[in-house]
């Protein structure tokens, strides 16, 4: 590949040292489950940024691992957690303790976080739902204002937009000036893109850009949005992505057992982040054993779609 | 308990799947006695058919092959809006004699725990026509007022949800506890309509945290029947969802 149309490659370190200082409003997790950006984030972590403001519906363990590092000074999300295990005990000892340092949670749903986004991505300072009416997150979250509707006789919650400073997203392919192609469940992917205002794509695999244009209803991030685009294999683990690798379950749990305590969590961060310079380092510590018994071992190819005239 | 949460789903139903316990009740109801109907998971998947292995999370990939539907949250989130919604399925740290739902701020030992929070569980409780809440059977769980409302049952009581602006179609339905079932009297508030097998109403009565109206018809919860059984065992083999 040339130097001409591979400007916005670059490694996750400089991705990170570029488009996300301390003090930036960050999505995370956009696709819940599948494909969350744990190499991003533990890059975030190495690099030492402070007063970041964390966005995403669900976390899973991404969200306390950063809160934990202290990284974070505020949390807008729906559920900040271990998906599978249970707690989170970073996040508890952060709003419980002040351990490692207070944050400040804005607590959202799946569908206001969502609506948040969309109307970044649609451009309006707000969106209107019926959720949290008569909730308390309604009361306490100064993102959520009760309004009478212009148009008829009910009360609705008006959802303040969201245009965070950097998403990353996780896709399965990209080419090299980013229209990247992402497949599965994608939560709120497609709006963070289009909310935010730079998009960081960590991809599986860098592609031709002719095999991204075979297929443009699969482009669900064109790459005029994206500022940075890393290839970085192996990036979502222990998430999966559809295709390449399964969920490290295992991974989750022993997560939830070594990080009861502070003391358990430092040895955690310094085995799993502090002390592993690149990704490729991490993966080694992961073992190949461990890594062979989440590859695909069943592909499930869909049907091509024609484009044809 | 699974069997119970299976039986509230109705065939041809469209139901809102939360984690854990109800990704196993849904693939119990589908192979059971509710084939046609359709799971939803805010993740941005929807499914006609049962995953063919246990979930751990609804984005395990095996929930995401041959799916309906993949895309976006919103997509599926908007269904619950727009009232299609039959029938959504929450877990709760705690519930009240009304039904509201706390799963921000726990209490242990008189000591304030930080809970993962809402999640989609306020989105559920708000938007779908029937809400059912599966949660361990104690008096820390079962409590006279939640500390906080992270999803809205029925409030003070009947009338409550409309004065909020809550849908008209909606609300909870049933509380399927490990002891037995509550459900909700018209002035909206939750009274004992069966107990499990083996379990005496005392019991219920001295493990929930107010003093629990019983049905003049209380019921005994019906023995999960083979066919649930045999799904239970095939979903979750090791018991990791399902204790016994």
């Amino acid at each position: 590949m040339t130097e001409a149309w591979a400007p916005k490659l670059a490694s996750m370190q400089q991705a990170i040292a570029e488009h996300v200082p301390s003090g930036s409003m960050v999505v995370l997790g956009a696709q819940l489950e599948q494909m969350i950006p744990f190499a991003a984030g533990h890059e975030i972590m190495r690099q030492g940024r402070r007063d970041l403001t964390l966005v995403g519906p669900i976390s899973d363990i991404l969200f306390d691992q950063m809160i934990g590092a202290g990284c974070v000074s505020r949390v807008m999300a729906a559920w900040v957690g271990n998906a599978s295990a249970g707690m989170g005990y970073c996040f508890r000892r952060a709003v419980e303790k002040r351990v490692p340092r207070a944050i400040e949670t804005v607590d959202h749903t799946n569908l206001t976080l969502a609506l948040a986004l969309h109307a970044g991505a649609m451009g309006v300072p707000f969106m209107p739902t019926y959720t949290t009416l008569g909730s308390d997150l309604l009361k306490r979250n100064g993102n959520l204002r009760e309004f009478a509707s212009p148009v008829n006789e009910e009360r609705l919650v008006a959802v303040r937009a969201l245009r965070p400073d950097v998403a990353i997203l996780n896709v399965q392919r990209a080419d090299a000036a980013g229209n990247a192609h992402l497949w599965g469940s994608l939560g709120v992917a497609v709006d963070a893109a289009r909310a935010s205002r730079k998009v960081i794509v960590i991809a599986e695999e860098i592609v031709a850009p002719e095999i991204i244009a075979s297929d443009p209803n699969r482009t669900l991030i064109p790459g005029f949005l994206v500022a940075a685009v890393v290839h970085e294999p192996g990036g979502a683990h222990p998430a999966p992505v559809q295709g390449y690798y399964g969920r490290d379950h295992a991974f989750f749990h022993d997560y939830h057992e070594q990080t009861r305590e502070v003391e358990g969590f430092e040895r955690w961060l310094k085995h799993w982040v502090t002390e592993v310079p690149s990704r490729e380092f991490y993966l080694k510590r992961v073992g190949e054993a461990r890594l062979e018994s989440l590859r695909v071992r069943d592909h499930a190819l869909s049907a091509p779609a024609d484009f044809g005239f | 308990m699974v069997a119970a949460a299976a039986r509230e789903i109705r065939d041809s139903e469209l139901v809102f799947v939360g984690m854990r316990l109800p990704m196993i009740a849904f693939g119990v109801a589908k192979r059971t006695h509710a084939p046609h109907a359709t799971g939803l998971f805010e993740s941005g998947v929807i499914r006609e058919t049962p995953a063919p292995e246990l979930l751990y999370t609804m984005g395990d990939p095996s929930n995401l092959r041959k799916a309906t539907y993949c895309g976006d949250m919103l997509y599926v989130m908007t269904l619950l809006q727009q009232g299609r919604v039959n029938v959504g399925f929450l877990g709760a740290a705690e519930v009240d004699r009304f039904g509201n739902l706390n799963t921000t701020w726990g209490n242990r030992n008189g000591q304030q725990i930080r809970l993962p929070g809402s999640g989609g569980a306020c989105d559920i409780a708000s938007l779908a026509q029937r809400t059912v809440v599966l949660l361990e059977h104690s008096r820390q769980r079962l409590v006279p007022r939640v500390g906080h409302i992270t999803s809205p049952g029925n409030g003070t009581g009947n009338g409550w949800r409309r004065e909020q602006g809550l849908p008209l179609r909606s609300g909870p339905s049933a509380v399927i506890t490990t002891l037995g079932v509550l459900r909700f009297g018209d002035d909206g508030e939750a009274y004992l309509a069966s107990v499990h097998p083996g379990v005496s109403v005392e019991e219920v009565l001295s493990n929930t945290g107010w003093t629990l109206r019983v049905a003049e018809d209380l019921a005994t919860t019906p023995e999960p029947n083979p066919a649930e059984l045999a799904a239970i065992r095939e979903i979750d083999p090791q018991h990791f969802w399902t204790k016994s």
